[in-house]
């Protein structure tokens, strides 16, 4: 651990893969930005890996006012204990007060091990980051300006905020798409300073003999209108239901972690907490409660319509729209509706009229 | 030769079924007002180091950190092959957060030197994933994270790994520890003879409650430990008693554990309040689904 340092720069670790930035590590930059202004103290980008200098330039762009770059050919492909080596030394050196990582399935084997290594906190797949005060239950001790890492909880409506008081730095995984990714500045420029890796005495227990990677089939973020499915679509047949309608829509297929469990769709349409964050013109979501961990990742579309069986249904709260009918009625009626162009702009003029 | 193999298990809430009232004013779990299940990756890291046993021999032996409650999933272990079972339960262990806890099962395992550690990925109550990286950090054992096949080959391990969107390769050296996936394997059901000989399998510590349930309150403490250790031995020549650990049997610092050790605190808990009804309903006929098209259209929301 290193001791709390309030001009401790705010760091993101610049995940990359083959010598190119995923989304996470740039909608992190965003976020930190923010945190960094708050604090009055730099936001840093880290960037690890071999051959990865040019993406210096775009790590500034997107808000890093910093960035460290560690390079050297054992660092071309992730391993656990080299890049924990090198993260833990940076932070030892230049004791940060905060890192952000994204909750990737390189962040999740990273920030842990760098957190059990730097014997220090770390909170996993935040849904919100603040600057805010802690005033300790037992000891009364108030401290201000700590990071507020915000996700939620067992029992799907509550919001669990985290502090880490004491032991720095401040450590938090964010999943992809949570944090808005604001619009790089092209003619931003930031400073490189280049850190010297020293991997002399770790040896490496472990030789990646093969890497395949697929693009994204789904791709969630990008989606203008996204019609999902919870548990109460029945079935992965009866899921063709939501197929059809986000077909006819032209938009893209989601579903809840139910849905994702039950084996109606594949994990890459998980919307929620665990899974993508969206924010569509227009969110369908059909047979889905709306526990808060769904909600996490889909409350800031633009238009949310519901369609649920239970007029009690959470998912009714942050709802726009709502129909409540069952699914299996209300769908094929929407298909149809929009298939017949006509009755659609009679219901034109008659939403026009009313 | 054989591997000696840990596996770590939790027993989770079934989060599928908490509601509201199952949380307790400091934004706790109130585990006890919640059905308890085997977590589920748990299962698939067990299943992971039985085939190991079968294909080359060496032991299993599972543990669990938690209430003394978690011996159902010890027992569940046994009734599926396990060979061994350690429960770890310690008041002063309450409120770990991941390095806490990690902290305290490497005291553990550190005891049992195993060649290789398996866990599941994730525990589905926090999602974290983050208590096996620390695990083989402070171990000092080589991670391997989301094993989908595992093959051995004398000091190396050869690994499928699941990266979410493909998969990697690897060969490591033992000794390591796997985070282990859902996909890897499905997990073998309990054994009926396993379970039949294990179903009476005990902790101390239930052992101890079942005394002062016989024994009752007019008893002496010392009669009731005299009770107790009587048949944990005989517990024991029947090969039943689950082993119990507390801090001290692992030489934890006391520092490192509980809320002590843990950096992390809670700051806030919110129940989140929905602002219901401010939505606009349609009714589920044609015309409610044409009208709420039609106005979906007209706003170049959809069309
Ligand atoms: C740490 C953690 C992380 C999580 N992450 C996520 C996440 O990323 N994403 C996510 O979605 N969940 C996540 N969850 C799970 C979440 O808590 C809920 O369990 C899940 O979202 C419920 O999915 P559901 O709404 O599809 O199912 P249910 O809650 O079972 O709801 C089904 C709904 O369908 C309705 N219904 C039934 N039949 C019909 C019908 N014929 N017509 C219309 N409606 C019908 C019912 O009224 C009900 O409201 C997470 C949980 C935990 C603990």
């Amino acid at each position: 651990m290193i001791e709390v340092n309030r001009k401790g720069e705010v760091w993101v670790f610049a995940e990359q893969e083959a010598g190119h930035l995923s989304d996470v590590p740039l909608e992190l930059l965003s976020k930190g930005r923010e945190l960094a202004d708050q604090l009055g103290v730099p936001l840093a980008a880290v960037l690890v890996g071999n051959k990865v200098r040019p993406l210096c330039a775009t790590l500034a762009q997107h808000g890093a006012d910093l960035v460290y770059l560690a390079e050297d050919g054992v660092l071309s492909h992730y391993q656990t204990a080299s890049y924990t080596r090198v993260v833990c030394d940076l932070i030892t050196a230049y004791k940060p007060q905060i890192c952000l990582f994204g909750a990737t399935a390189i962040g999740r084997d990273l920030a842990p091990t760098v957190a059990s290594a730097m014997k220090c906190g770390l909170t996993a797949d935040c849904t919100d980051l603040q600057i805010g005060d802690h005033t300790d239950a037992q000891t009364k001790e108030h401290i201000s300006k700590l990071l507020l890492q915000i996700r939620p909880a067992f029992g799907g409506n509550i919001i669990a905020t985290i502090v880490n008081p004491h032991r720095w730095p401040q450590m938090a995984t964010v999943r992809e798409g949570v944090m808005r990714m604001t619009v790089a500045e092209a003619g931003r420029t930031g400073k490189t300073i280049k850190f010297p890796v020293n991997l002399a005495g770790v040896d490496l227990p472990t030789e990646v003999l093969e890497s395949q990677r697929r693009a994204k089939k789904v791709n969630l973020k990008g989606a203008r209108i996204i019609v999902a499915g919870g548990a109460g679509v029945g079935s992965r047949d009866q899921f063709r239901l939501i197929w059809d309608l986000a077909n006819i829509l032209g938009g893209a297929v989601g579903g809840s972690r139910a849905a994702v469990d039950l084996g109606y769709v594949d994990h890459d349409h998980q919307v929620g907490q665990t899974g993508t964050t969206v924010r569509p013109a227009l969110y369908i979501c059909c047979g889905v409660s709306g526990a808060v961990q769904h909600r996490a990742g889909m409350q800031e579309s633009a238009k949310i319509l519901a369609i649920n069986i239970d007029k009690d249904a959470p998912i009714f709260g942050v709802a726009h729209y709502g129909i409540v009918g069952d699914l299996n009625e209300v769908i094929p009626r929407m298909i149809k509706t929009i298939r017949s162009g006509a009755s659609l702009s009679d219901a034109v003029t008659g939403a026009s009229k009313a | 030769m054989g591997y000696n193999c840990v596996v770590c298990v939790k027993q989770v809430p079934d989060t599928k079924r908490i509601t509201g009232q199952a949380m307790k004013e400091d934004g706790t779990v109130n585990r006890a007002a919640l059905p308890a299940i085997f977590n589920p990756e748990d299962l698939n890291a067990l299943e992971e180091a039985l085939r190991v046993r079968d294909q080359h021999g060496g032991t299993v032996t599972v543990i669990a950190m938690g209430l003394p409650a978690a011996c159902d999933v010890l027992r569940d272990s046994l009734f599926r092959g396990a060979d061994r079972a350690i429960l770890i339960t310690d008041r002063r262990a309450a409120a770990s957060d991941t390095l806490a806890t990690s902290y305290i099962l490497s005291c553990a395992v550190r005891k049992l030197k195993p060649d290789l550690v398996f866990c599941g990925r994730q525990a589905i109550d926090g999602d974290t994933a983050q208590v096996g990286p620390q695990l083989a950090e402070k171990l000092g054992y080589t991670l391997v994270t989301y094993l989908e096949e595992l093959e051995l080959d004398g000091p190396m391990a050869r690994v499928k790994r699941n990266i979410g969107n493909g998969y990697e390769r690897v060969r490591s050296r033992l000794p390591a520890l796997f985070t282990v996936m859902e996909t890897a394997n499905h997990p073998r059901p309990p054994a009926l003879l396993k379970a039949l000989k294990c179903k009476k399998a005990r902790a101390p510590v239930e052992i101890a409650k079942a005394v002062d349930g016989t024994l009752g309150a007019s008893a002496t403490p010392e009669a009731k430990s005299a009770e107790t250790a009587r048949r944990c031995s005989d517990m024991q020549t029947q090969n039943l008693l689950i082993t119990q650990w507390n801090l001290d049997d692992i030489e934890a610092d006391l520092g490192w554990c509980g809320g002590a050790g843990s950096p992390t605190k809670v700051n806030r808990i919110q129940s989140i309040v929905l602002a219901g009804g401010d939505y606009k309903e349609f009714p589920p006929t044609d015309s409610g689904v044409a009208s709420l098209l039609g106005e979906l259209i007209q706003d170049h929301t959809i069309g």
